[in-house]
């Protein structure tokens, strides 16, 4: 169960997603987001029956609007090695891209942080629909 | 006095040291294998951490006992007069101090976290194609480990006991305590799947006092016999049951008018002194020969027996007198 009821209140609701921009993962041209996340961040948000919202932010921006609980996921090319895992929460790696230097990385979301119910849920829907490295 | 006295432990003895230190062996091999399956779960639970903690500083009595065991057989010579029997002290105050310190760490870490609010994250796995959420495997693999370490901690108190071994015997009743870190950790990852947050903190607060506890017992029991207090049983209060045992073998001679016992611990054996105020003044050597090897042959823990004839016994004997100015 989540502490603050995360879950429950994003099904058959909305979910507030946090947009931090990135190459072909989250591209922002005006007011139409598109890349393989935003796509990822939407099917999420129907699996659960919710509409999906945008935030559009920087990475340390949205964090704190986790933490805050005003944004219930962040996506953007988030490595699994990334330092705000100790504030909010964050998936298994749920895919490896090559970064500019051809090393690999592992990809996660971040989620608010002990919000356990709704983690659980979203990875079970990675799980599912994403091939893990 | 014979100089082989002691340095040897009896048959008996010998064979529960053996004993013992196969247990410790195994206690060890089982800390590892704990600490491994518990690293593949630990996350973020900060009760499941402190539980983890405690599974290494588990090793550090034990580790401890192993180390020690190795110098105490080591025969006394002019340099080291009193033989080595205190380096089990010596491993009982380090490992008491090293427990005393980590636990307080963690008692530290367990509390800043209540008080700013954390809320432990804790996330699935992906097990043959399952999600399952690692609370319940923390759940599992602290419940499947409760048990084992208890077994270890009786078996080892057996030993301990006919040993006279301090050091083995806090070593056994941690290990007889063990499950209740378990328990606590189950607790504080139970309520994190129920939302209770706080939980977690508070079972962690829990484990880390009790390794505290742990530290201070062992501290204070290995600081009092490196002092040279007064040799005691387990408890660490009353005396220890050799010393009455000792004075009834002096007041069994005729010609002894008055004695009293002095005996400090070296790790498992006693440091004697036997004072005795005897009726006439023509002592001679054969009698205080007689009296040394009786002591002597009253326990094997009797293992460095002196005799001193005093013409009155020293003032230590009787309770102290209020100094006035």
């Amino acid at each position: 169960m989540d502490p603050e009821g995360t879950l429950d209140s994003v099904r058959n609701n909305t979910l507030r997603i946090g947009l931090s921009p990135n190459d072909s993962l989250v591209e922002i041209k005006g007011s139409s987001y598109q890349g393989s996340e935003v796509q990822l961040a939407k099917d999420f948000a129907q699996s659960l029956g919710a509409k999906a919202e945008f935030i559009v932010g920087g990475e340390e921006s949205l964090v704190k609007k986790l933490e805050e609980d005003q944004v219930d996921l962040v996506v953007g090319g988030i490595s699994s090695k990334t330092p705000w895992s100790k504030k909010v929460g964050m998936t298994r790696p749920y895919t490896q891209i090559m970064d500019e230097k051809g090393k690999k990385e592992k990809l996660v979301l971040l989620v608010p942080p002990g919000e356990n119910a709704f983690l659980g849920e979203l990875e079970y829907f990675l799980d599912q629909t994403q091939e893990m490295p | 006095m014979k100089p082989e006295a002691g340095t040897h432990l009896p048959e008996e003895q010998q064979q529960q040291m053996r004993r013992a230190t196969k247990l410790e062996w195994i206690s060890i091999g089982y800390a590892a294998c704990t600490i491994t399956l518990v690293a593949l779960v630990v996350g973020n639970s900060q009760a499941m951490r402190t539980a983890w903690v405690e599974d290494m500083l588990s090793v550090l009595p034990q580790a401890a006992f192993l180390t020690a065991g190795i110098y105490v057989r080591k025969s006394r010579r002019p340099s080291h007069p009193y033989g080595y029997h205190r380096t089990m002290s010596a491993g009982h105050l380090v490992a008491g101090v090293a427990l005393l310190a980590i636990g307080a760490l963690l008692a530290y870490e367990a509390i800043s976290a209540l008080v700013k609010v954390e809320h432990p994250t804790i996330g699935t796995m992906n097990l043959f194609g399952y999600t399952i959420w690692q609370g319940w495997l923390m759940i599992a693999i602290m419940t499947m480990l409760a048990i084992p370490a208890v077994i270890l901690g009786h078996l080892k108190i057996k030993t301990a006991k006919p040993l006279n071994n301090k050091l083995l015997y806090a070593d056994a009743s941690m290990a007889k305590a063990d499950w209740q870190t378990n328990v606590a950790s189950i607790v504080g990852v139970g309520g994190i799947a129920f939302g209770l947050w706080w939980l977690d903190g508070v079972a962690a607060l829990v484990i880390s006092v009790g390794i505290v506890q742990d530290g201070w017992k062992n501290t204070r029991s290995a600081t009092v016999d490196l002092l040279d207090r007064r040799a005691t049983s387990y408890n660490g209060k009353d005396p220890h049951p050799l010393i009455p045992e000792l004075e009834a073998q002096l007041q069994s001679f005729g010609w002894i008018r008055d004695c009293g016992i002095r005996a400090r611990e070296l790790g498992q054996v006693l440091h004697v002194e036997a004072f005795i105020v005897p009726i006439a003044v023509d002592l001679t050597m054969s009698q205080i020969h007689e009296v040394q090897a009786a002591l002597h042959e009253t326990d094997w823990k009797a293992y460095d027996v002196v005799v001193t004839p005093v013409l009155e016994l020293p003032d230590f004997f009787s309770q102290p007198r209020e100094v006035m100015n």
